[in-house]
C-alpha cells in the first residue's frame, strides 16, 4: 500500500466535500485511524512505504486486548473510519475479532490488503463480522511486472482475490502504485479495472519514504510520462462511459507546489503502528528528536490533545522562512515534514518540492537522476527481512546517503 | 449529473453507504469507503425517513408537519434530494 493511498488524497476525500449539504470545516479530531497491525508482509514490494527498519517491530506486535482497546479509545476521540494495514493485515489470525470490535463500535473499517492470505472462510467472517470494504492493491496488467515490483509470483491470486470481494457483495476498491515500470500501461489498468467490476480505482503516483525513496532513482518515471498518464485517465474517464471513480494521485515531486500532507499534522489522521506507536503520519519516525507516544504507556486522548509529538507539527507556528510569510501558506502548511527532513535535514524547512525553497533544486537532481542510466540500473532494494537487518545494521548505509542529506 | 426529483420517487442509500448519528460530530453522516459526509440539520431529518417505503411526497408531509413554521421547505428538500442523488449517495428504489 501506498502512502498516499492512506494520506492526504483520502483525507481530502473524507472532508473536502462541504458543499452545500455539509456543515463546519472538521476541528480537530482524528477521524480517520489508520491501525498498521503488523509488518510482517508476504509481498517485497519495491515502493514500501513501511519503515526500512520494521524488521524491529516485527516480534513485539499489540496483542488483540491492545487493539480492541485502542479501537475504542480512539473511537471515544472521533475517529470513524478506521483502516486495518500493515504489512499484510491478513498475517495475523485475529483480524476476525478487530472487525467485529470496529463494527460494535461503529467504525466504517477497511482492510487494505495485497489479497494474500485471503480465503472464502476469512472473508465469509468479515462479512459477518460487519467489515464494510476491503481495498486491494493491484500492481499491473502484466504478470511480468506484478511479479517484478512485488518480488513475487501473485499476479493469478490477486485475480482471484478481486472476483472473491466482488462475489461477497463488497464494493471493490483498488489501489495501484504507479512507477516507471507500469505507467505506460495506464489505459489497461483502467480497463481492468473496469472489467473487474471496481467501484473505485485509486492510481497512486509513488511518493518517495522508505522503501520507496531508497529505490527512487530505479522507480521514478519522466514528467513526460506522467503528463501522458494524466492525460490518459482524463480521456478514460470523458470517453469509457464506466462509473468507476477514479483518484489519480499527482506525483509532488512534479509540482511546483507541495502536498498539505496528512491535511496537517494531528488534524485529522492518527496512525498506530504494529508496536503501538502513536504517529500523526506514516513515516514520522524518520524524524530527529521525536518521542512518540505508545498505547502501552500513554493514554490516546493525552496522545492525541497532549503531547508535544502530536503538537510540534500542529498550525504553523514552527514554520521558518520562506513558509512563514507566505501567502499561500494555508494552502500547504509547508509540506511534508519527513520529506523535509530526509532530503534537507532541517524538519522544518519548506518541503523542497515547493519551487520557493532554497533547497528546490534537490528535487530538481532527483529527476535527473532517475534519468541517468548508470544510477538507474543499480539494483532494487526490495521490501524484505534481509533487507530490513541490513538496513538496521547500517549496511546499506551508502546507498540511503545518496538520498538523505541527514545534516 | 442533471436529476430530475419526481414526488412518487422511493430513495434509498446507495450500496456500501452508511448513514448514522456521529456524537463526536454532533450531525448525522453518509460513510462510504475512503470518505465521510457531515449532514446539517435538515439534511439528517431527510435521511433518516428513507426506510425503503416513504416516497419524496411522503418525507415533504412529515417534514411539513414536523416543522411547520419551516418556509420554502419544500424546495429545500427536493434541493437536497438532488445533491444526495447527484452525488450517488442516494438510488432510485
Amino acid at each position: 500500500m501506498t502512502q498516499a493511498s492512506l494520506g492526504e488524497s483520502v483525507v481530502q476525500k473524507t472532508i473536502a466535500q462541504n458543499n452545500g449539504v455539509a456543515a463546519s470545516a472538521t476541528q480537530t479530531q482524528p477521524l480517520w485511524l489508520l491501525a498498521e497491525v503488523t509488518y510482517r508482509c508476504p509481498l517485497h514490494c519495491a515502493f514500501c512505504y513501511n519503515p526500512t527498519d520494521y524488521d524491529k517491530h516485527t516480534q513485539n506486535e499489540l496483542t488483540t486486548e491492545q487493539w480492541i482497546q485502542a479501537l475504542r479509545d480512539a473511537r471515544k476521540l472521533g475517529a470513524i473510519q478506521l483502516g486495518i494495514s500493515g504489512g499484510e493485515p491478513l498475517l495475523r489470525d485475529d483480524i476476525e475479532e478487530i472487525v467485529i470490535e470496529a463494527k460494535k463500535l461503529g467504525y466504517y473499517s477497511n482492510l487494505i490488503t495485497s489479497g494474500v492470505g485471503l480465503t472464502e472462510k476469512r472473508i465469509q467472517a468479515f462479512k459477518e463480522g460487519g467489515l464494510d470494504h476491503i481495498q486491494l492493491s493491484m500492481h499491473d496488467i502484466t504478470e511480468e511486472i506484478n511479479n517484478f515490483i512485488t518480488n513475487t509470483k501473485t499476479f493469478e491470486l490477486k485475480k482471484k482475490v478481486a472476483a472473491m470481494i466482488k462475489g461477497h457483495g463488497y464494493p471493490m476498491v483498488l489501489n495501484v502504485v504507479i512507477h516507471r515500470y507500469n505507467i505506460g500501461h495506464m489505459k489497461q489498468i483502467l480497463e481492468m479495472a473496469d472489467a473487474l467490476g471496481a467501484e473505485y480505482i485509486e492510481l497512486a503516483n509513488t511518493q518517495y519514504y522508505g522503501w520507496s525513496l531508497v529505490n527512487r532513482s530505479q522507480l521514478m518515471p519522466t514528467k513526460e510520462q506522467v503528463d501522458e498518464a494524466e492525460r490518459v485517465t482524463n480521456e478514460f474517464r470523458a470517453q469509457s462511459g464506466s462509473k468507476m471513480k477514479i483518484f489519480f494521485v499527482v506525483p509532488d515531486y512534479f509540482s511546483d507546489r507541495p502536498k498539505k500532507c496528512m491535511n496537517g499534522w494531528g488534524e485529522v489522521f492518527m496512525i498506530v503502528t504494529a508496536n503501538g506507536d502513536v504517529l500523526p503520519c506514516h513515516s514520522a519516525r524518520v524524524l530527529p528528536n521525536m518521542q512518540f507516544p505508545n498505547v502501552k504507556d500513554n493514554d490516546l486522548g493525552w496522545s492525541w490533545k497532549e503531547s508535544p509529538a502530536f503538537n510540534k507539527y500542529r498550525g504553523d507556528s514552527w514554520m521558518k522562512e520562506p513558509c512563514r510569510s507566505c501567502e499561500e501558506k494555508e494552502k500547504d502548511l509547508g509540506g511534508c515534514r519527513c520529506q523535509s527532513f530526509l532530503l534537507t535535514g532541517d524538519a522544518e524547512a519548506a518541503d523542497p518540492v515547493c519551487s520557493k525553497s532554497p533547497y528546490h533544486h534537490l528535487i530538481d537532481q532527483a529527476i535527473e537522476d532517475a534519468k541517468n542510466p548508470a544510477i538507474a540500473a543499480q539494483p532494487i532494494v526490495f521490501r524484505n527481512d534481509k533487507n530490513s537487518k541490513k538496513m538496521i545494521a547500517g549496511e546499506l548505509q551508502a546507498r540511503v546517503d545518496e538520498f538523505h542529506a541527514l545534516p | 449529473m442533471e436529476v430530475t426529483i419526481q414526488q412518487s420517487d422511493i430513495y434509498a442509500l446507495a450500496p456500501h453507504h452508511r448513514f448514522q448519528w456521529e456524537e463526536a460530530q454532533n450531525s448525522y453522516v453518509i460513510l462510504f469507503p475512503e470518505g465521510m459526509v457531515k449532514l446539517h440539520g435538515g439534511a439528517g431529518e431527510i435521511l433518516k425517513r428513507l426506510d425503503g417505503k416513504n416516497s419524496v411526497a411522503d418525507i415533504i408531509a412529515e417534514l411539513k408537519a414536523a416543522f411547520p413554521d419551516a418556509e420554502n421547505i419544500e424546495q429545500d428538500i427536493i434541493g437536497m434530494f438532488e445533491l444526495a442523488v447527484g452525488k450517488a449517495w442516494l438510488r432510485k428504489l
